[in-house]
């Protein structure tokens, strides 16, 4: 189906045509480096390029045993028959990076996501003080440059022997979370019907009572999109990892980062396609909350 | 009507109803910032003091006046022209002894080594042998090494042993402080911040232009198509937003290095030859790539939402009106999208602007930006007050960037997805 109104010249006919190669081809530079990395993390061969093999798409060219490499890269005895899930578990290098990376993401997602929508709610009220200045000032983590975060937060942390700890981790991540919890919950709040509160109140419901029974269900999807951001600001981030994570504290991005500089290995590409895999579903889960909210409160017909 | 003074209205217990209304609203005000407070100092605790504690470390450096506080005291009133005296030869002995003892030797070397290359050895081979030494500590000291007569040692001395010092932020501008307190340009050859810098802010310069450019087509294309159509075409602009930069990176390695899926391409399509394979990557090339593609959503994600909102019927009116596509495009709907542009445009480039991984895994030599140089002086040569002086530059120019997006964009007008 064409959008061309049937009076169109040739020129514009041309330029219509034109104009959405033009506009294919940047979606192709916007997904071919995703896509690439999939059927690439099935080489056999230790190359980041495709071989003859592949091309000819000859099964013998193909193997999982990057992913394969994802659980044994760094085992105490990675041919052991017997307890080898154990084994995995415990020493695989990427595995601890998995558990890392989920421990720090949920915690600091929970401190940032407590502390952003109680002031999301705050800043959302009409007699709010200061409100763009604050506002700028909660949004300032995700404009800071990350090596000066990071750079601050390990000096000063490593006073309080905080650096080189999950707990300093865990609050460094918090605070980089906290402007995409704020950004989310507000705008979910502009739509939010303050009678609704008064109601309540009026009603004979305490502040608390009134926060958890009525406001809270209704922004309950923003608060869930902000905390998944934070989550995966935590599980991307890298900076402050380098400069404040030990050996045992490191967390996949880390893991890539050094996997990347040192010994570059398709198990990076492995990685990086099961990475893909889980932001799809964190995307999914987003666009399931974003539909259902509109529904709720009436901005779509379905 | 009556001659007495109208009085206030009463509110039930006898209080002005004025008086009353201000308290409820004062209560009410204190009831939201009491909501957001916890938060506040969360950050004022965990973000803001640290970088400011941090940031102060640029003009703040008491290393050399704790460890050396006798060659501190001696050299205070010193001029730092004339030779220098007895008194000032024994108290740098005293302290000699003192910081070899406490084992502090090192770092007081390396302290004056960055006012004077070559100072570190000096100093540590000296410290070994000073508690031997015998009066007139002068003689005796120049014994030991001959530079010791030298005043350029005395003078590196002096601007080491300043508590706060101008010094790392003169440093970071590719200055130096002499020990008389002027300021002068650095040798030719150690000029290198102000260049990384300019080096900064053009590849910055360069990307948001890019993003501008290929941002402004899709997400015209995406505001114009039908919902259901674009909604699908919305999920290849927000999987790669989603997807970890570290992907992304690994993914343009792969796509465009030496051997890499493009330059196969290349050689298969005889655009090049095998043996001279396009160098795309670990240059500034590579940079400007990967930085492009990962920020693009960035400057997508603004111009969509502001040509959402601008009505197809404007163009449409102003084409009944005889004007041509061209003319109705440019006229009529493009001045309107110029607050998307502002907003992408200053948010790609902050972004950019700071950026550390990706040129850090591939940006090789020239495709370094000052980030990778403040985490170099951080982890590697742990000159921290030259990292927090440049940090305090840098942290300057984003923050007069932001305050210019909250004055054109407004800061709550800021989207995600």
């Amino acid at each position: 189906m064409s959008g061309l109104p049937p009076y169109a010249g040739l020129g514009e006919r041309i330029w219509y045509y034109t104009f959405r190669v033009i506009c294919g081809l940047i979606f192709l530079f916007l997904i071919t480096p995703i896509l690439i990395v999939m059927p690439l993390s099935f080489n056999v061969e230790p190359y980041f390029s495709f071989t003859p093999g592949m091309l000819s798409l000859n099964p013998e060219a193909f193997s999982t045993r990057w992913y394969l490499d994802i659980l044994q890269n760094g085992m105490a005895n990675p041919d052991a028959t017997e307890g080898w899930w154990a084994d995995a578990w415990a020493n695989s290098q990427w595995v601890r990076s998995m558990k890392n990376s989920f421990y720090i993401g949920t915690l600091s997602t929970l401190i940032s996501t407590a502390l952003g929508t109680l002031a999301a709610v705050g800043l959302s009220r009409s007699e709010m003080p200061f409100k763009n200045g604050i506002m700028a000032l909660l949004i300032s983590p995700m404009i800071v440059p990350l090596v000066i975060t990071a750079a601050g937060a390990f000096y000063a942390f490593s006073q309080f022997n905080l650096a080189y700890t999950y707990t300093g981790l865990i609050l460094a991540h918090a605070v980089l979370g906290i402007p995409f919890v704020i950004i989310t919950v507000t705008a979910t709040l502009v739509g939010f019907d303050q009678s609704l509160v008064r109601a309540a109140q009026s009603m004979g419901a305490n502040p608390v009572t009134t926060f958890f029974k009525v406001q809270m269900p209704l922004i309950l999807p923003g608060v869930i999109s902000g905390a998944l951001f934070a989550f995966i600001t935590s599980f991307d981030e890298v900076v402050v990892v380098i400069q404040m994570a030990a050996a045992e504290q490191r967390t996949i991005p880390r893991q890539m980062f050094s996997g990347i500089r040192e010994q570059i290995s398709p198990t990076i590409l492995a990685v990086a396609t099961v990475l893909v895999i889980i932001s799809v579903a964190l995307l999914a889960t987003l666009e399931l909350l974003r539909r259902r909210s509109e529904r709720l409160r009436g901005l779509s017909a379905s | 009507m009556s001659d007495t003074a109208p009085s206030p209205v009463l509110a039930a217990d006898g209080t002005p109803l004025k008086a009353r209304l201000a308290r409820a609203m004062f209560r009410r005000k204190l009831d939201a910032f009491l909501l957001v407070s916890p938060l506040l100092i969360f950050l004022a605790v965990f973000f803001i003091s640290p970088i400011g504690w941090f940031l102060a470390k640029g003009f703040h450096d008491d290393l050399f006046a704790t460890e050396m506080p006798n060659t501190t005291a001696a050299l205070a009133d010193w001029d730092g022209s004339t030779e220098p005296t007895e008194a000032q030869y024994a108290a740098l002995v005293q302290d000699l002894v003192e910081t070899r003892k406490k084992k502090t030797i090192g770092k007081v070397a390396t302290r004056v080594n960055r006012e004077l290359s070559g100072a570190r050895s000096l100093f540590t081979s000296s410290a070994r042998r000073a508690a031997r030494l015998e009066a007139p500590f002068k003689d005796s000291l120049v014994a030991v090494k001959k530079k010791w007569a030298d005043i350029e040692v005395w003078q590196a001395m002096k601007a080491a042993s300043r508590t706060f010092t101008v010094g790392y932020y003169a440093n970071a501008l590719d200055r130096k402080q002499l020990a008389d307190g002027s300021i002068v340009m650095q040798p030719e050859q150690r000029r290198i911040h102000v260049k990384l810098f300019l080096r900064t802010l053009e590849i910055s310069l360069q990307v948001t232009v890019y993003c501008l450019l290929l941002g402004y087509p899709i997400a015209y294309l995406l505001a114009t198509l039908p919902n259901r159509t674009s909604n699908l075409l919305m999920i290849l602009v927000l999987l790669p937003f989603w997807t970890s930069i570290l992907v992304r990176t690994t993914a343009w390695i792969a796509m465009l290095q030496s051997q890499g899926v493009l330059n196969d391409l290349f050689v298969f399509f005889g655009v090049a030859a095998d043996e001279a394979r396009f160098s795309m990557i670990y240059n500034k090339l590579g940079t400007l790539i990967a930085m492009t593609h990962i920020l693009l959503p960035f400057m997508v994600l603004p111009l969509y939402s502001v040509m959402k909102g601008i009505p197809p019927s404007y163009v449409r009116a102003a084409k009944s009106l005889g004007a041509t596509n061209w003319t109705a495009f440019w006229r009529v709907y493009a001045p309107q999208t110029v607050p998307g542009i502002g907003a992408g445009a200053i948010l790609v480039f902050i972004v950019a602007i700071g950026y550390y991984i990706t040129p850090a895994l591939v940006g090789g030599q020239d495709g370094q930006m000052i980030s990778n140089f403040i985490d170099f002086h951080m982890r590697r040569s742990l000159n921290w007050n030259l990292a927090a002086a440049l940090g305090t530059v840098l942290l300057g120019v984003v923050l007069i960037l932001y305050w210019v997006y909250d004055r054109i964009v407004g800061i709550d007008n800021m989207k995600l997805g």
